[in-house]
């Protein structure tokens, strides 16, 4: 039970990039993948700026070679997850327990909200190949079929802290020796029922997010997925390359304040840093550079920054929202920026946080916002917080 | 360390909840679906908020908390949920405006409760419990993804007392839907008749059954949840549960009742015939979808009827296959599939 999860591949899809390589050059250059819609038939094009990964359908169906029926969502979730299993290139992975832990919100909405269309209209109308596969489980299940899982397979749903809640069940599978490898992470596509929903609760920028900003006005959405092959100790020396880094710390608690909003003093999101620091057996002084959550929202930002302050006070380590890259992936942001947080601690990098300009008025820090490369880092928290009070923290730390 | 079921609550399309007999005066339904009988809910829930709650979050929220006042536990460490679907109602809703209303002067309760998570959410406010909560959303082993979880909770010393449920609601639409897609029967059927009246699909079905797992040994506890495991489009299930039983320091003749997932249709069916006739030939038999119908967490039901069998030592009527098994109950195995391609076992012993 105390023996260590390794990181031994990571794979990464969204509007910055395609792969790993394509990532960190948008980072570098300060590159932001927000934009106008032009995949989406929606009212709201135009109006509302997104981060679409810039591939159509018919081109990820053509790089996965999946079905031309797949939702997106499984689409984006196969480029991920066959990048990070090629890059973990584990020996003897078919005589491994091997397992498939990912995480989405909506299934294949993106084909599901079609079919409504026709069904509304006549209940027997409607492509029923179009909705066949709605269930969050089937975008796991079609991808887990190309990676060849046979042990065992799950997704998990938390709202946006799913994926990462997915590697954190990934690495106790392991711990718990049912499993020696598993390739965990989450994925979600935009859907005009996302973007719809979000629009109601009126808490989307019409201009790019500005993440901690004093004067941040909501979150864009995003779209993509993030996978981490975890790996046993037992596996992890089997590897040809060293490991990008071990997962030290994790922790899930619960905000019960509220349905959507989070509580003003940040308490779900306070206890799941403090336990994840807990578990890892560090001090909040430890930890190098936190990935925040930092949606955009008044109120994430706001309650994420008093928990965050009250951890970590005086002493505050580099940090910054990725998302005023990628928009917000939803189930995917959490495993996406555990991705970024690995790579960090690889490659010492502090990420941007791009279109910051004044401090929010009741912290006493202030996001990075210089792309920072050589540093040494040695423990990097990565926060996601989601709907329903879920709160979840992980701890990535040099191996 | 041992897993236990220290309580268990169940609504179902039968009379479960809150009952004094157990599977006594069955329902019967005429039809291709059984719906839940619903308590007065109440009894659990602030009135005001009823209003705006679907029926998944109803009854989920009420039998998570029958199931912690029969444990008498106040505050869980963890809780737990498994739903593969979700909340359809507040999803079928808000899509339905979104086309109807072309996207535009949506209200927004439907979408922020569509969410899959918004049970466990839901019962973590009313009880405003900062543990640990998950959700899994994976077909028909949702709920025993969430019983691997709190089994692991358990062994790590991370919680002594989790709540952990299988939620599904049925609507018209993801009915249709799903009898479009040929799982259900084409004729009405009485579910009393469903496992003998053999014919392409099954009659579908809904429920919310949650538990609270302790690792504590109590002689309150109805039963030992021994293990739990999912295998995944196996070629072999006869060797695949020889395999798991033997994980277990088992064999198939230690095994006093199995608990199939027999739901009268043929292509689903023909396992379970096998099994009844070879590694299982002197066990006996109990069936349950008849009584709550199919639905990716009714393994749940099965869990909830396991857990009363072994603590009363009573096999209802209404489940037993007629075979002559005067054996005491001590250990009933659990054996689930979904759709053939999703295998789910669990072991429930006395304790």
């Amino acid at each position: 039970m105390s023996s260590s999860v390794h990181i031994a591949g990571v794979g990464v899809i969204s509007a910055i990039g395609k792969n790993v390589t394509e990532h960190l050059s948008s980072f570098e250059n300060g590159k932001a993948g927000m934009g106008e819609i032009t995949l989406l038939d929606t009212i709201h094009k135009g109006k509302l700026p997104v981060a679409e990964v810039k591939l159509s359908n018919g081109e990820l169906i053509a790089i996965t070679g999946l079905p031309p029926q797949t939702s997106r969502t499984a689409l984006l979730s196969l480029v991920a997850a066959r990048e990070a299993l090629q890059d973990a290139a584990i020996p003897n992975f078919e005589s491994l327990r091997t397992g498939f832990v990912s995480a989405n919100t909506v299934g294949g909405m993106d084909k599901s909200e079609d079919f409504f269309v026709d069904f509304l209209a006549n209940n027997n109308r409607g492509k029923l190949r179009n909705v066949f596969d709605h269930e969050c489980g089937s975008k796991t299940e079609i991808v887990a079929d190309q990676l060849g899982i046979t042990d065992y397979m799950t997704t998990i749903s938390t709202a946006c802290s799913s994926s990462a809640n997915a590697i954190f069940y990934a690495a106790r599978l392991i711990k718990n020796d049912l499993l020696d490898v598993v390739i965990a992470g989450g994925t979600d596509a935009l859907t005009k029922f996302t973007l719809n929903g979000f629009n109601t609760l009126m808490i989307l920028d019409k201009e790019f997010c500005k993440p901690f900003d004093e004067h941040r006005e909501g979150l864009n959405l995003g779209e993509g997925s993030g996978y981490l092959v975890l790996v046993s100790e037992k596996v992890a020396r089997t590897l040809s390359k060293p490991v990008y880094c071990k997962l030290s710390g994790y922790n899930n608690s619960n905000d019960a304040y509220h349905q959507t909003a989070s509580s003003p003093d940040g308490t779900g999101s306070y206890l799941a840093m403090k336990g994840a620091l807990d578990k890892s057996g560090l001090k909040p002084s430890d930890i190098d550079y936190i990935n925040l959550h930092g949606t955009g929202t008044p109120n994430n930002d706001s309650a994420e920054g008093a928990a965050v302050k009250r951890l970590f006070d005086p002493h505050y380590p580099p940090m910054s929202s990725t998302k005023s890259y990628t928009g917000h992936t939803l189930g995917a942001s959490g495993s996406i920026e555990a991705v970024f947080s690995v790579l960090a601690i690889k490659n010492g990098i502090i990420y941007p946080n791009l279109r910051f300009e004044t401090q929010m008025s009741e912290l006493p820090f202030k996001p990075e916002t210089k792309f920072i490369k050589g540093r040494q880092l040695n423990h990097v928290m990565s926060n996601s917080f989601g709907f329903g009070g879920n709160c979840t923290s992980l701890i990535f730390s040099r191996a | 360390m041992k897993t236990y079921i220290r309580s268990a609550a169940c609504i179902s399309p039968q009379k479960t909840f809150r009952s004094e007999v157990f599977l006594d005066n069955i329902v019967e339904y005429n039809g291709t679906r059984l719906r839940t009988i619903e308590p007065d809910y109440k009894e659990f829930i602030d009135p005001k908020l009823i209003r705006r709650m679907s029926h998944i979050i109803k009854m989920g929220v009420a039998t998570a908390k029958d199931c912690l006042n029969q444990a008498g536990i106040e505050m869980p460490e963890a809780i737990i949920t498994g739903t593969a679907f979700g909340c359809m109602e507040d999803t079928v809703t808000f899509l339905t405006r979104m086309v109807e209303q072309n996207e535009e002067l949506l209200p927004p309760t439907a979408f922020i409760q569509s969410t899959h998570n918004t049970v466990a959410a839901q019962v973590a406010l009313m009880l405003k419990c900062h543990g640990y909560n998950n959700t899994f959303v994976h077909k028909g082993i949702s709920f025993e993804s969430a019983l691997i979880d709190a089994n692991m909770l358990l062994r790590e010393q991370e919680a002594h007392n989790i709540l952990v449920g299988g939620t599904e609601e049925m609507v018209d639409t993801s009915f249709k839907v799903l009898t479009r897609l040929g799982l259900y029967r084409r004729q009405p059927t009485s579910n009393l008749h469903l496992l003998s009246s053999e014919a392409k699909g099954t009659m579908g079905g809904e429920g919310a059954a949650f538990f609270l797992l302790s690792d504590k040994a109590s002689d309150d506890n109805l039963a030992e949840l021994s293990s739990v495991k999912t295998l995944y489009n196996t070629s072999d299930v006869e060797a695949g549960i020889t395999k798991f039983l033997a994980e277990n320091e088992l064999k198939a003749e230690d095994i006093d009742l199995v608990i199939t997932g027999k739901n009268g249709d043929v292509r689903n069916d023909a396992i379970y015939k096998q099994l009844a006739s070879s590694i299982f030939q002197n066990a006996g038999i109990a069936n349950y979808k008849h009584l709550c119908g199919e639905y990716a967490t009714s393994s749940s039901f099965a869990l909830w009827l396991a857990a009363n069998v072994v603590k009363k030592g009573i096999i209802p009527q209404t489940v037993a296959e007629p075979r002559v098994n005067s054996r005491p109950l001590k250990k009933v195995l659990i054996y689930n599939h979904y759709l053939y391609k999703y295998h789910s076992l669990m072991i429930v012993s006395a304790t």
